[in-house]
Parts: structure tokens; C-alpha cells; sequence
């Protein structure tokens, strides 16, 4: 497409007027560079990040979808997809509860959230006196009070951009893989953070009080900045099963810790895993991605029970000497899920550290990755990394693979891995039912015990629900 | 309280035990000896319905209910409690946590709220001064890295918390030294009542000098073959179980 057909198809958005189209609109599917534009402008963005945008999309025209991954799927095709829906009106959300699947519900119910967090995450519409309004309403101002900006990544292109243009696809460029070069070209929205020099984030940030961001969509994008020696931990998703009805998930998110900052980012996933049948579900192609500088820290913490295809890898470049990355992984897959996830600890700087705690479970007929690198550069003298990875199976028709990689190009690093694998044992049930627990309960108390070591690190009351979470994930994985 | 009447049962299609008839009553202690490969274990296993046993004849009830209509969870929340020869260990799940558990499950069972954490971790305290256990042990993944008398000792502690109507004690004495022994039979001891019933399978006398069986019982070859009082397992102490067999056959 020439200039001279992006000038026409911005100005033929110009004339229509976005302002009143906003309500309704929602582009029919394919994707172009007119359809780029457009979204661009939808959203008021500066050329820059236009160009940006264009420049990724025609790097991801060159690239082709990565088949290493231990998954199988029908091909997507991405000419069927809509890359721009207006976030629904609140108008357009079921009214009340009586209105919401009672089968979700029945879901809710049984991790124990309270009411209205369930009105929230169900979608309904809630008025002005709604309590999490007014927390919302303290919490952003508190936070300002710390200096620490908080908002939607679409908001701070206009209120930050200095910061958007400093930071955005460092960590990840834009053409590091296909799925992330779609989701530069096309993002929507997702959250962005900056925590100023020396300060620490006086709550744990959650997407859970941006609810102007529900529903934002297929392509996420987050971008986190930690200034010299500041700490924040962020909490990405909800630990209640988002009906999410879009089928392709491809979001990217970027962690910078500047000198001596920590950045501890925590994540429960549990999008629509497809029925027992395998039917349906997300498919779920993530890039995230964190760079540490000097003396810095970033840690990664995953629940993953849902989605019924998951392709993530958290990974850290540990840049500066001293640097730090941890990745503590619990993926669960069930009936016909498949899930490949892993994580990259790319060690650059001198006494660099890593810790790689994976525990993967598999039950029903699903199957299960880990997929881990780790590489030592010539630069990293001292470095260590400690790995482990330990599967657990539930059932006979399930499996699991792991897939470690090891790069070590300084003598003087240190690479441990272990590995394990192992059935719930018919005898770990078998006391359990003797002492009086049902089936279920005695699995889910076994897989819990599993995961120990990765729910430690989870904030106290997320800990607690990501447990609930693996007991509601596991119903009917035994007989 | 226990009757059985003509039990068939084992596993793959071979039946182990063939023909058995006991019947234990409320207050009693029964001790069921026998040489290796007798059954005894399978005994426990098949009351307590482990996964893989299967019943061919004869029926088993506990306080007039059919055992073996009933899930193995179920027999456990009647009542019916059985201690381990071997317990499995559990990683990563506290110790804790699984007799709160355990706890819950059977109160639930009785119509009541599970116990609060507070009167809770009080009273595993105090057990574990009765089966002399360091109360750093119920914070420890349940069974991981115990050594064998103290995996026999949480076995006991299992039991009295969750005070059974029938236990059977499934060579509970075996591995043990003599100290350890006494810890288990006095845990026993306390709790025999006039509504309880206890069935030791054991392979040697040395526990019923500890505690006083009501019963003895032989089993061999799948039968009890002969049941007396204490005096058959001092009688057995002295001339082994070839005799009998002999007389069997």
C-alpha cells in the first residue's frame, strides 16, 4: 500500500468522525496496512507510533508461524479475525446475575469470590455506588501519591510518551517472533506502569481495579518500568474464569528494572480451556519478557490452568552484573489441553543468578511442555542457574515432555538441572480415601502439595485461590 | 460390631482369602496371627477397599452396614480406620494439613462444622506427646523422609485423632524396637473402650505382651483355622505355625 493510500484511508476515517462512531464500531475481519491506520487513528495515536505499528506489521508479513512447539491445532487464520472491536459498553452487559451463565457461576461459587468481584468479572453492569469504584477511586490516589503511574498503555502513549517511546519494544522488538510482531502491529490496549527512582509501589498492582479494561481483547500489550532501585509486584488476571469468547490470545509484555529495581510479576491464567470434549477454548501465544539491569530482580510467577493451547515462555535477560531472574511455573492442562511453557534465562552480566522452578501436571488426556533455555554468555563469569523441573501425572492417557536447553560459553557458570516425574500414586489415594477424604479432594490435596514450592511465592491471598483454582481445573480428572 | 461370613476375596482373579468367618464385638481386641502369605494383610485391605481387591463370596458388616457396597472414603467415615504396614509418603502436603483434613472429613460425616485451626493445632499438639513424635513433624510433608518408626508412630497419631469405632492395626509392630513398641501399645491401651473394637495383625507375640488380646485367631491358607484366647499365641510363640498347618492338612 502507498503513502498516498494510508493518507486516504486516515483522512476517510477523519470524515467519517471517530468520535461518534465509538459506541458500535468494529472492523470486519482481515488485516492490512489500511486496517493498521485505522485502528492507529481509532485510537488518536502520534504518527510515530504509526510507523512503529507498520514497520512491525511488515516484518510479521516476512515471518511465518513457529511449528517447533510441542502443540497441535488446526491453522488460524488470521484473516478471519476482527482487529478492532470497541471495549463493549457497559449497556451491552448482562444486567444483573440473573442473567449470567448459571454454569459460570456455579464456578465462582466454588473458589469462594465475593459477590460483587463476581458482577465484575462476570461483566455486569454496576452503577456508581459499586464498591470497587470507590476503592479504584483511593487506590489511584494513593499511588499518585508515590509518583507510581498506573493506567491503560492507549492512555500514556498521550500522558507518558515520552516514557512509551523510551521503552516500548526494547525488551521485545518488534519482529522477535511472529506472534509478537502481530501484536505490535495491531495491540489494543493492556496496562502500563512506571515506578519513579527509589520508590516502592505502596500496594500490589492489579489489572483487577482497572475494570475499564475489561474485554480489551486478543492483543494485549503491558509495559512495566521499575526506575533505579524502586520494587513493584503486579498481578495480571483475575483468578475466576474469564469467559473470554476470542479465540487467539497474542499479548506481549515488557519488564525494564533499572538499577537495582525488583519487579515481581504474577500471573493466573485460566482462559476457557475448550469443553471436556476439546472443543473451543484460547489459544494462547504469549511474549513476555524482562530486561535486568544492575544489582536488579525480576521474578516471574505462572498459575496457567486454562486455554486450550498455551505457547509462553517468560523469560529474563540478565544485562547488568549481580542481576537476578526467577521463574516459578505451575501449568496444569487437563482433557485435551496442551500447554508448551517455559522460560529463557539469557545470563549476560557477570554474578548473574537464576532460578527455574517449573512443576508441570497433566491429567486427562492432555499433554504438557517444558521448554527452558538457558545460556550462559562468555561475559557471564560466575554466573549459576538452578533448575527443576518435575512433572506429575494424573491418569494413563496423559503426558508429559520437558525440553531443556543449555548454552554455556563461560567456563566459570554453574548449570544445575533436575527433573522428575511422577504419578499420584494409587497409594497416596488410597490413604487418603482411608482416612476419609473423597477422590477429588485427595488429588487436588496431592497436586497442591506438588506445587508448594512455586504457590509460596504467590501473594498470600492469590496463593490460597490459585489452589481452589487447581481443585476446580482437576473436577472430573479422576474416576 | 464386625461380622464376617465366608469371605472370598484377592486380587487378580486369585482368591486369597477363602472362606473367612470372624466376628469382633464392641470393647474387644482381637489378634489375627499367621505365617507370611496367609492373607493377613489382604484381610485389612479388603475391609478397608483398596483399589485392585475384589470380593468373589461371603459378606462383611460394620455396625450392621454393608461394607462392600460402600466407596473405601465411606468405610473410613463409619468408622473404620487401618493402620498402614507401609504408609505412603505425600510430598508437599503438610502433616498438618492432612489430619485437618482427615478431620474435617469425618466430622463432615457427622453433621459437624469442620474444627477451627486454633483448638485444632492444640490437640495435634498433645498427641504428639502421646506417641512421643516432635511437634516439628506436623509440619512436615506427610510421611516425607520419616524413617520407619516414625511413619508407624504418625500412623497412631492418625488414629487417635480421628477415633475409629474399628482399627485394624496392620502389622504395626513390625521394624519396630522395643521403645517404639510400647509407645504404639500404649497408645492402644488408652484408647480401648467399651465402644471400640481393635484387630491387630501381627506376625509375632511380641506386641500382645503389650497389649492383651481377647481373641486370638490363626489364619492359613485364606481361614482361620484356629482361634483361642492369649494362651494360642504364646502356644505359637513356642512351636511355630507348621504344626497347625500340618493339622490343616
Amino acid at each position: 500500500m502507498s503513502q498516498e493510500h494510508i493518507d486516504q484511508a486516515i483522512s476517510r476515517e477523519y470524515s467519517a468522525g471517530f468520535i461518534s462512531a465509538i459506541e458500535s464500531d468494529t472492523l470486519p475481519p482481515g488485516l492490512d496496512e489500511e486496517v493498521i491506520c485505522w485502528i492507529s487513528h481509532k485510537k488518536g495515536e502520534p504518527d510515530w507510533l504509526l510507523q512503529w505499528r507498520l514497520e512491525a506489521y511488515r516484518g510479521f508479513r516476512q515471518m511465518e508461524e513457529p511449528t517447533w512447539a510441542h502443540v497441535h491445532y488446526p491453522p488460524i487464520d488470521l484473516e478471519a479475525v476482527s482487529y478492532y472491536s470497541s471495549p463493549r459498553s457497559m449497556k451491552d452487559g448482562p444486567k444483573s446475575l440473573d442473567e449470567v451463565d448459571p454454569e459460570l457461576l456455579a464456578t465462582y461459587a466454588k473458589l469462594g469470590i465475593p459477590l460483587h468481584e463476581q458482577e465484575v468479572l462476570a461483566g455486569v453492569a454496576v452503577d456508581a455506588v459499586f464498591d470497587s469504584v470507590s476503592v479504584a477511586t483511593t487506590f489511584r490516589g494513593k499511588l499518585a501519591e508515590a509518583g507510581v503511574i498506573f493506567c491503560p498503555i492507549s492512555e500514556a502513549v498521550h500522558s507518558h510518551p515520552e516514557l512509551v517511546r523510551k521503552y516500548l519494544g526494547t525488551v521485545v522488538p518488534r519482529k522477535d517472533n511472529y506472534y509478537a510482531a502481530l501484536n505490535s502491529a495491531v495491540f489494543s490496549d493492556g496496562s502500563f506502569v512506571y515506578i519513579p527512582k527509589g520508590v516502592r509501589c505502596p500496594m500490589e498492582l492489579s489489572t483487577y481495579f482497572r475494570i475499564n479494561e475489561a474485554k480489551t481483547g486478543q492483543f494485549e500489550r503491558t509495559l512495566i518500568i521499575a526506575d533505579e532501585g524502586s520494587h513493584v509486584s503486579y498481578l495480571e488476571g483475575c483468578t475466576a474464569p474469564m469467559r473470554d469468547e476470542n479465540q487467539l490470545h497474542a499479548a506481549v509484555v515488557e519488564l525494564v528494572a533499572l538499577d537495582g529495581a525488583q519487579i515481581k510479576y504474577s500471573t493466573v491464567q485460566n482462559w476457557y480451556p475448550g469443553d471436556a470434549q476439546g472443543r473451543g477454548g484460547i489459544y494462547n501465544f504469549v511474549t513476555k519478557r524482562g530486561v535486568a539491569h544492575r544489582d536488579a530482580k525480576i521474578s516471574w510467577t505462572q498459575v496457567e490452568t486454562g486455554s486450550a493451547v498455551t505457547w509462553k515462555y517468560p523469560s529474563c535477560i540478565l544485562r547488568g552484573d549481580n542481576s537476578v531472574g526467577e521463574f516459578y511455573s505451575v501449568a496444569l492442562t487437563n482433557n485435551f489441553q496442551q500447554a508448551d511453557t517455559g522460560t529463557k534465562m539469557i545470563h549476560l552480566g557477570k554474578n548473574t543468578r537464576s532460578t527455574i522452578i517449573s512443576k508441570g501436571i497433566s491429567a486427562g488426556a492432555s499433554s504438557n511442555a517444558y521448554r527452558g533455555l538457558v545460556r550462559m554468555s562468555p561475559k557471564a563469569a560466575g554466573a549459576r542457574n538452578y533448575t527443576q523441573c518435575d512433572s506429575l501425572l494424573i491418569g494413563d492417557r496423559c503426558a508429559a515432555h520437558t525440553f531443556p536447553y543449555i548454552e554455556s560459553r563461560n567456563p566459570s557458570a554453574v548449570v544445575e538441572h533436575e527433573a522428575t516425574t511422577s504419578k499420584v500414586s494409587e497409594d497416596q489415594l488410597y490413604l487418603c480415601q482411608q482416612r476419609g477424604l473423597d477422590a477429588e479432594k485427595a488429588v487436588s490435596m496431592i497436586v497442591n502439595g506438588f506445587c508448594k514450592e512455586v504457590f509460596k511465592e504467590l501473594p498470600m491471598e492469590f496463593a490460597v485461590e490459585a489452589g481452589k483454582l487447581l481443585e476446580v481445573s482437576l473436577e472430573g480428572s479422576v474416576g | 460390631m464386625l461380622k464376617i461370613e465366608n469371605l472370598h476375596a484377592g486380587v487378580d482373579g486369585t482368591d486369597i482369602l477363602r472362606g473367612l468367618n470372624l466376628e469382633v464385638k464392641p470393647g474387644e481386641v482381637h489378634a489375627i496371627m499367621g505365617p507370611n502369605g496367609s492373607g493377613k494383610s489382604t484381610l485389612g485391605h479388603v475391609l478397608a477397599g483398596r483399589p485392585g481387591y475384589t470380593v468373589t463370596a461371603g459378606s462383611a458388616t460394620l455396625l450392621g452396614q454393608d461394607l462392600l457396597q460402600l466407596e473405601t472414603e465411606e468405610r473410613a467415615r463409619l468408622g473404620l480406620f487401618l493402620a498402614f504396614q507401609y504408609p505412603v509418603e505425600i510430598p508437599g502436603v503438610s502433616n498438618m494439613e492432612f489430619l485437618k483434613a482427615a478431620v474435617d472429613a469425618h466430622r463432615e460425616q457427622r453433621g459437624q462444622a469442620p474444627i477451627d485451626a486454633v483448638s485444632f493445632m492444640k490437640q495435634a499438639r498433645e498427641t504428639c506427646k502421646v506417641v512421643d513424635l516432635d511437634p516439628a513433624f506436623l509440619k512436615r510433608g506427610v510421611n516425607e523422609g520419616f524413617s520407619g518408626g516414625e511413619k508407624k508412630r504418625n500412623e497412631l497419631m492418625q488414629m487417635i485423632l480421628l477415633e475409629p469405632r474399628l482399627a485394624i492395626l496392620d502389622e504395626t509392630d513390625s521394624g519396630l524396637d522395643i521403645d517404639a513398641l510400647q509407645v504404639v501399645a500404649r497408645g492402644v491401651n488408652a484408647m480401648r473402650s467399651s465402644e471400640r473394637a481393635f484387630v491387630l495383625v501381627t506376625h509375632y507375640q511380641r506386641l500382645l505382651d503389650y497389649i492383651e488380646p481377647d481373641h486370638v485367631h490363626v489364619l492359613a491358607d485364606g481361614r482361620i483355622v484356629r482361634s483361642g484366647d492369649k494362651s494360642l499365641a504364646l502356644e505359637l510363640e513356642a512351636r511355630g505355625y507348621a504344626w497347625l498347618e500340618d493339622e490343616v492338612a
